[in-house]
């Protein structure tokens, strides 16, 4: 819960910590070191979700992205060859940015007009109930309500894997 | 609080979107393919955490309170799964394009360009 000064203080540093790290994987000139920057993002973002009552997504977004993801990323750079060439932008450059920034003021303008319903701040107590056990009801309702894309998941997990041992291969 | 959320969720999907656009490097792309998906995650988690389901209104729903505030959460959970796929499936194909072709920037493969 944002409750306090020292929760906004946390708040910014994380916000700025995430935003700032990922301008730094675009910019870099080392891919290696983009892929050191995109570890920080995601720890900021797990740091935000941590905040926002998520504490679970947030223990999963550190052992997943930071743990799996970034570690896979560090070793496909190690081991394809002519990395040191750098991450060089292509000619597209001025007009991403132009289309971009107007994406990014379109969408700003929009959250800022909209009318959100938005959760009062004193909350009943059913509802901090299940926001203080999240785990739990998470994985109640994943193997519930939600029992077919979990499934479905398990069997997508076991494609990616197979099709990338398959497209590796030596033949 | 909401909007804040959601405008850091916008910035650092726009960040993505820039770096997919305008870099050359395929694990560059990829870095930043994951960057969007983080936005979104983002954006999912503060909505479930900050709005008010509609169906919560409606006094006959038979849904849980879990379901209507979690939802977005376990739908979190579910693009962190795929995207943890599209990773291990994109980094065996930047593997076996390096291995082929001897390159790792997207302006050197055009075989399919028609």
């Amino acid at each position: 819960m944002l409750d306090n000064t020292f929760s906004e203080i946390v708040f910014w540093i994380l916000a700025t910590l995430s935003i700032s790290s990922a301008i730094l994987v675009i910019y870099l000139k080392s891919v290696f070191r983009s892929a050191l920057m995109l570890l920080l993002s995601f720890v900021g973002v797990a740091g935000i979700f941590a905040m926002i009552n998520a504490e679970f997504l947030a223990i999963v977004q550190v052992l997943i992205y930071g743990g799996g993801i970034t570690v896979l990323i560090i070793f496909a750079i190690m081991m394809t060859q002519n990395v040191n060439q750098g991450n060089q932008g292509n000619h597209l450059q001025i007009i991403a940015l132009f289309s971009t920034a107007s994406i990014l003021s379109i969408l700003t303008y929009s959250i800022i007009q909209a009318q959100w319903d938005i959760l009062p701040n004193d909350l009943p107590d059913p509802i901090v109930n299940v926001f203080i056990n999240s785990p739990t009801y998470i994985g109640k309702l994943l193997l519930n309500e939600f029992v077919l894309a979990f499934e479905i998941a398990g069997i997508v997990l076991l494609a990616a894997i197979v099709g990338a041992l398959s497209l590796v291969r030596d033949d | 609080m909401l909007e804040r959320l959601l405008i850091i969720s916008a910035i650092l999907f726009v960040i993505g979107l820039y770096g997919v656009l305008s870099r050359k490097h395929i694990i560059s792309i990829l870095m930043s393919a994951e960057i969007m998906f983080n936005a979104a995650n983002l954006a999912l988690v503060a909505f479930s955490r900050y709005t008010i389901p509609a169906s919560y209104r409606i006094p006959s729903t038979s849904l849980s309170p879990e379901h209507l505030l979690l939802s977005g959460q376990t739908f979190a959970v579910f693009v962190i799964v795929i995207a943890a796929a599209e990773v291990a499936l994109g980094l065996a194909l930047i593997i076996a394009i390096a291995r082929r072709n001897e390159t790792s920037e997207i302006t050197n493969l055009s075989l399919m360009k028609g």
